[in-house]
């Protein structure tokens, strides 16, 4: 039962890491028995199953998905949506409005203008056509606070942790909302721009190390300590003022 | 993947941060990004440099061969410079010939260094009316993260500093190369200073979000002595009042100061 | 404006010119990740060579009309600085370059997963800033980088290598000025895990029982540039990596006081 590499160990595009009875899982091809990486990543061995966790992948559409799109275009039925896969998105109007469109009376840009960002659901997806959008179930819509940023879709589910544990960390330590789309982008909205340059900050920390254990109570920590050195701030501000 | 659209979200942001003196990455209104130049990278190019201005990256080329004269300075080496918004500098480069930013680009360069005098031509002459030498200024973007004129002014002053002109003799008309090399002939440094308008205020060194929301672009080159020697207005849909042009000219002097200490080591 | 030539190629102890032996290949140096806009980039120092490569997508293509059904479509534009070689070369692209950009594309389309994106584009920049022969091999090793740091899946990485003749002796990765004063040169690119040849070409006259040895001898170099690519790639990642594993071990000791 051959295998060629260890545990998490760093494997590149075309390196072999197994023959013959292993199954081929994610991110690796199998020709004439033998199974290669297809991505830089590091290379999992479980039962009888091989995969790589790829260090770097973009998003690819999955019905179900929640994610965080961009408007590009407002089109005679819809809206073009950018959701930072290999294609754009579509989301008809009838996706986004409870009651049937009237072309002449509906304004579609009053909606949703090029340049909005909003959270959707992939409700359609197959080769031979772009995803398409809804946008009509609870927490929907478009986005009016907070910032948006990008890491490698392959890091969210760190971002969320074992049964939501980080992500739960995360809005505690730093009060703001946080919004998870599978397609790498992630809304931080909190009561100050402080605030959310504590959770974006934690946020990338995360991304950095992903692969390391340990990581839900570090970044816990790391929190903590600076909401603690804030608070001491405050409290010299006011003395000095008294 | 990358869209060239901006999220009105973060529009609205950075608008509303400088209305109130701020930037979105923490600069001044009057700061620039951090600035890395590196010389001679190129050796088969006379002279070369790269600048690297924040996260936009510019390489320029400096090439000298034998040519003819403008027939209304016959005793004069001629300057060419040519800029080129290659595709991977950014997703919304194309390849093809050059389109009107990249030719404008290129010519706001050219004016800063062509009327600051900076380069002496006239000792660029081989034989008065028939040979001058002819300098090529190549700008090559790399990377496109706003402010490409700063970012290219300051490459091509760097790889004309770094540029040079090899000894020669004239054999049967013909020109030889010999041993050995002296720097290109530089008289005056000129610096370009950029400055975009966003809620009516002027921050200097847009970066390629501030460039996507500006109302209107200006761009002034500096020479040596503190005396303007270029001026560009240029993109945005917007307008300047005369009061904001007489504060650019002398925020351009001071910022012209400091960027020159970077090249040129006094 | 005319240079001195060099009398001759190869000495008669078969030393090169810069000193290297018959079958020695010039010094390498690979950087990967080095544009901020790009999906992925690569940079390559081959002897003089400097080549950079960029790779934008999977993505949107346009025009529409160049969209294929069943598979990404692979488009790759090479291009040469006009400081990048002797005498300035004038920016807009030349039949060389053209040829050049087709062979490439070519050479790498074997190894990258198109048919898993289809009606997308692969769009992929070589630009050479400096050249000195061989601008085509290093090309394609660098691009097939740029690629693997889009997170683009691959078989394999493509490694390319030419081998040719000078004065009458067989030699590995000639630079310009080997190509231009001697009698054959001939670039290859190699796939090693499909042992598959994907870019030959040849200028120049050369036997049977040549051809088979420069075969060879190109192959052995590609499978050399191979490791050093890998290498480069896991190079990168481990840094990260290791800043992870270092910050592991600083909590665990700070648990423990």
């Amino acid at each position: 039962m051959p295998i060629f590499y260890e545990r998490k160990q760093l494997v590149a595009p075309g390196d072999l890491l197994a023959e013959d009875e292993y199954m081929n899982g994610e991110n690796t091809y199998r020709e004439d028995g033998k199974i290669y990486a297809t991505r830089v990543g590091l290379v999992h061995y479980e039962d009888k199953r091989v995969y790589v966790v790829a260090l770097k992948s973009f998003y690819i559409p999955q019905v179900g998905d929640t994610v965080i799109g961009k408007v590009l275009e407002v089109t005679l039925g819809g809206w073009v949506v950018d959701i930072g896969a290999p294609y754009v998105a579509m989301l008809r109007a009838s996706d986004a409005l409870e009651r049937p469109v009237k072309p002449q009376r509906d304004d579609l840009p009053s909606l949703f203008d090029v340049g909005d960002m909003l959270i959707a659901k992939i409700v359609m997806y197959d080769r031979t056509r772009d995803p398409l959008l809804t946008v009509l179930e609870r927490g929907l819509g478009k986005i009016s606070r907070g910032q948006v940023i990008e890491i490698t879709p392959t890091k969210i589910p760190r971002v969320i942790g074992k049964k939501g544990s980080m992500i739960t960390i995360l809005k505690n330590e730093t009060g703001c909302q946080i919004i998870i789309g599978q397609n790498g982008r992630i809304l931080i909205s909190g009561k100050s721009p402080e605030d959310e340059r504590s959770a974006i900050m934690a946020i990338r920390k995360i991304e950095q190390e992903a692969h390391t254990s340990g990581l839900t109570d570090r970044i816990a920590e790391m929190l903590r300590k600076e909401k603690s050195e804030k608070s001491t701030e405050v409290v010299e501000d006011v003395a000095k003022k008294a | 993947m990358s869209s060239k659209i901006a999220s009105k979200i973060k529009q609205k942001r950075i608008a509303q941060l400088i209305a109130r003196g701020k930037r979105l990455d923490g600069r001044g209104l009057t700061d620039y990004r951090e600035v890395q130049i590196e010389s001679g990278l190129i050796e088969r190019a006379e002279g070369s440099a790269r600048v690297r201005l924040g996260k936009t990256e510019v390489l320029v080329g400096v090439k000298i061969e034998a040519g003819e004269p403008f027939p209304d300075v016959p005793n004069e080496g001629v300057l060419t410079v040519n800029a080129e918004l290659v595709p991977l500098a950014s997703p919304t480069f194309e390849a093809g010939p050059p389109d009107e930013n990249s030719v404008e680009l290129a010519r706001i360069v050219d004016r800063g260094i062509r009327e600051s005098k900076a380069i002496a031509l006239e000792d660029l002459c081989v034989e008065p009316g028939k040979k001058v030498f002819v300098v090529f200024v190549d700008v090559y973007v790399l990377n496109h993260d706003g402010n490409l004129i700063d970012a290219s002014a300051l490459a091509s002053l760097a790889a004309l500093l770094n540029t040079k002109l090899f000894n020669y003799e004239v054999k049967e008309g013909e020109i030889k190369i010999k041993p050995g090399y002296k720097p290109l002939p530089m008289r005056n440094h000129p610096i370009a200073v950029t400055f975009a308008k966003i809620s009516d205020k002027l921050i200097v060194d847009p970066w390629l979000e501030e460039e996507q929301i500006m109302d209107a672009r200006l761009t002034m080159a500096v020479e040596k002595d503190g005396k303007i020697c270029a001026i560009q207005k240029g993109g945005g849909y917007g307008y300047f009042a005369p009061k904001e042009i007489l504060e650019a000219s002398k925020i351009a002097q001071e910022k012209a100061v400091e960027l020159r200490k970077l090249i040129v080591k006094e | 404006m005319s240079q001195k030539k060099p009398e001759k190629l190869i000495d008669e102890n078969d030393v090169r010119l810069d000193g290297r032996k018959l079958n020695e290949m010039r010094p390498l140096r690979l950087e990967i990740g080095v544009l901020g806009n790009a999906d992925g980039s690569a940079y390559i120092e081959q002897g003089k060579n400097k080549i950079l490569a960029a790779v934008y997508g999977p993505r949107e293509i346009h025009p529409k009309h160049q969209a294929l059904p069943d598979r990404a479509a692979l488009r790759c534009r090479y291009h040469m600085a006009p400081f990048s070689v002797q005498e300035r070369k004038s920016p807009a692209p030349s039949r060389r370059e053209l040829e050049l950009s087709k062979v490439m594309r070519e050479s790498l389309e074997p190894s990258v997963f198109t048919g898993y994106y289809p009606r997308t584009a692969i769009d992929l920049f070589v630009e050479v800033l400096q050249a000195d022969g061989g601008t085509r091999c290093a090309g394609i090793t660098v691009a097939s980088l740029a690629l693997a740091d889009a997170g683009i899946p691959m078989r394999d990485i493509v490694s390319a290598c030419a081998a040719g003749k000078v004065e009458g002796r067989l030699v590995l990765d000639l630079t310009d000025v080997e190509d231009k004063g001697g009698e054959a040169d001939m670039p290859l690119a190699f796939m090693p895990n499909s042992n598959a040849i994907t870019l030959l070409q040849m200028d120049g006259m050369v036997t049977g029982e040549e051809f088979e040895q420069l075969v060879n001898m190109a192959v052995e170099g590609c499978k050399q540039i191979n490791q050093l690519q890998k290498e480069a790639l896991k190079a990168k990642y481990v840094a990260a990596k290791e800043a992870g594993v270092e910050k592991e071990e600083e909590a665990e000791e700070e648990a423990e006081d």
